[in-house]
């Protein structure tokens, strides 16, 4: 350790001075005409527009109703990454020819930011639902298939080698001897392919959407009303951290169980 | 045994599957139309695309005035954030103190992702530069502060102990044992948001841009040219795998003690 532990009181005193210096130099600078309101309204504005959001419909739907529409399109990307890669991705560290067909492949098309899928998926989606699913789902597809091959990797070469003996075929090995061993990095995978799905997400319905919360701030953008894009960033990272506090638990749960 | 790939068959078998993928490709679009040609170009098109773009220009530009234009961008965004970024994870790794106070607005912001951020910077600075590198600098800032955080803290305590004791004074300290020692998660990071600042980039060209490769890729598809979004889609990758291997250099080259 680098320093002495702080005393809990002191660690309140600094993180609520922490806390208080952040809405303070803000507020300060909305309040002092410095920044002009239309660029950075107070942080009370923001909250009473994010209040009113909820109330009122935006662009159509009330913030609930964007966030909701926004959440569905990330379950179905995000699903879609899951059912897809996490097999994929133990069939992979299981056959060795996969793997090698596979790998190649998949490091062509990595470093393609799943932004840039955003021409094709209004090419050949138009507005459907299907490009903001493509672009969440080449956001959240390779933390699957990576962790889950990984996982599969390192398992114990002596388990594999007892359910062999044991007489078990390709299926049994893989469902219950590196599921189950790759379970650990698999959630892990998760939780960053979550982050990133959900982070695609918001670019995709930046560029193509006509509902959602991206949506919301793009016309926020245009109507110049600050607290409105403000507002959907806070709900975006509320979202965004009740996923990942989740995937967390999850992670938790099944360390404690595993060990 | 699973291991002991050796490199020869792996390259003979990835070569192989990428040339089954170029063969099946040319027949799905071009010998048997599988595929319209509207939504997936045949390789010729691909081919004709390329050289418009080098020889004459496409989307206000040719290619290489727009992959200079985007790295451009993601060099300034990416150098500002780990100029701030790194001195700052480093002294809250070393100052419980500072920790404490700065946390709370790491914790306020950190769960928006770098794109949410696209929208306000519009607001604010307009559809120039200037907004795409507040951006970028976004996108890697966090992860720079994270992570040189967590590499001070990842130095044994008994390093420091040892230094102290030799009489090291604060630069010294700071010069010869935070730094080295938080460098590889610093750079583990670096990695980590170089990618998030390609992505944030993107998309912000995407949105608006007068020269660059999203702007590239956001004029092709309004043109409907699909072997355009292919070039532009290729340019992304390059260019973001191109950084990459400089990072690594760049990390091989400051890390001289470390093997492998």
């Amino acid at each position: 350790m680098t320093q002495a532990v702080l005393s809990r009181r002191e660690f309140f005193r600094l993180t609520a001075a922490g806390f208080l210096g952040f809405f303070g130099v803000w507020a300060v600078l909305a309040a002092s005409g410095l920044v002009q309101t239309l660029f950075l309204p107070s942080p009370l504005e923001v909250a009473g527009k994010f209040f009113e959001l909820t109330q009122k419909p935006f662009v159509g739907y009330t913030l609930q109703q964007h966030l909701l529409s926004s959440f569905g399109r990330f379950a179905m990307g995000f699903g879609l990454a899951v059912v897809i890669g996490i097999p994929l991705g133990l069939l992979m560290g299981w056959f060795r020819w996969l793997d090698r067909i596979v790998t190649p492949l998949f490091d062509a098309l990595r470093f393609v930011a799943p932004i840039a899928w955003v021409p094709f998926a209004a090419l050949w989606f138009g507005t459907g639902i299907g490009g903001p699913v493509l672009i969440i789902f080449s956001g959240a597809f390779p933390p699957c298939v990576i962790n889950a091959y990984r996982g599969a990797r390192y398992v114990e070469v002596r388990y594999i080698e007892a359910a062999q003996t044991l007489g078990a075929g390709h299926w049994r090995i893989i469902t219950e001897v590196l599921l189950p061993g790759s379970i650990p990095s698999i959630v892990a995978g998760l939780r960053v392919s979550a982050g990133l799905g959900w982070q695609s997400l918001i670019g995709a319905e930046l560029i193509v959407a006509s509902s959602g919360i991206g949506y919301l701030m793009v016309k926020g953008q245009s109507n110049l009303s600050t607290s409105t894009v403000m507002s959907g960033m806070i709900a975006i990272g509320i979202v965004g951290f009740a996923i990942d506090l989740l995937l967390r638990a999850l992670e938790a749960r099944i360390e404690r169980r595993g060990g | 045994m699973r291991e002991g790939s050796d490199r020869g068959i792996r390259i003979a078998v990835g070569a192989a599957t990428l040339a089954a993928l170029a063969a099946l490709w040319t027949a799905a679009t071009t010998l048997e139309q599988w595929i319209a040609p509207v939504y997936f170009p045949t390789p010729q098109e691909v081919g004709n695309a390329l050289r418009q773009i080098v020889l004459q220009g496409y989307a206000d530009g040719r290619l290489h005035e727009h992959f200079l234009q985007s790295c451009k961008l993601v060099l300034y965004g990416f150098a500002a954030a780990v100029s701030v970024g790194v001195p700052l994870g480093m002294l809250m790794g070393w100052s419980r103190r500072a920790e404490a106070l700065v946390n709370p607005a790491f914790l306020l912001l950190r769960p928006i992702p770098p794109l949410a951020w696209i929208p306000l910077a519009i607001v604010w600075l307009g559809l120039g530069d200037a907004a795409k590198v507040l951006v970028i600098w976004f996108a890697a800032f966090v992860p720079a502060v994270i992570n040189s955080y967590a590499g001070v803290r990842s130095i044994e305590p008994y390093l420091i102990e040892a230094a102290r004791s030799l009489g090291a004074t604060r630069g010294m300290m700071v010069r010869e044992v935070l730094i080295p020692g938080a460098l590889p998660l610093v750079f583990t990071g670096l990695r980590l948001s170089l990618q998030a600042c390609w992505t944030t980039l993107i998309a912000g060209e995407l949105i608006g841009a007068i020269t660059g490769l999203g702007h590239l890729l956001y004029q092709a598809g309004l043109d409907l040219y699909p072997a355009m979004i292919v070039v532009g889609m290729v340019a992304v990758a390059l260019a973001g795998g191109l950084m990459t291997a400089l990072l690594a250099w760049a990390e091989k080259r400051s890390m001289p003690w470390r093997t492998s």
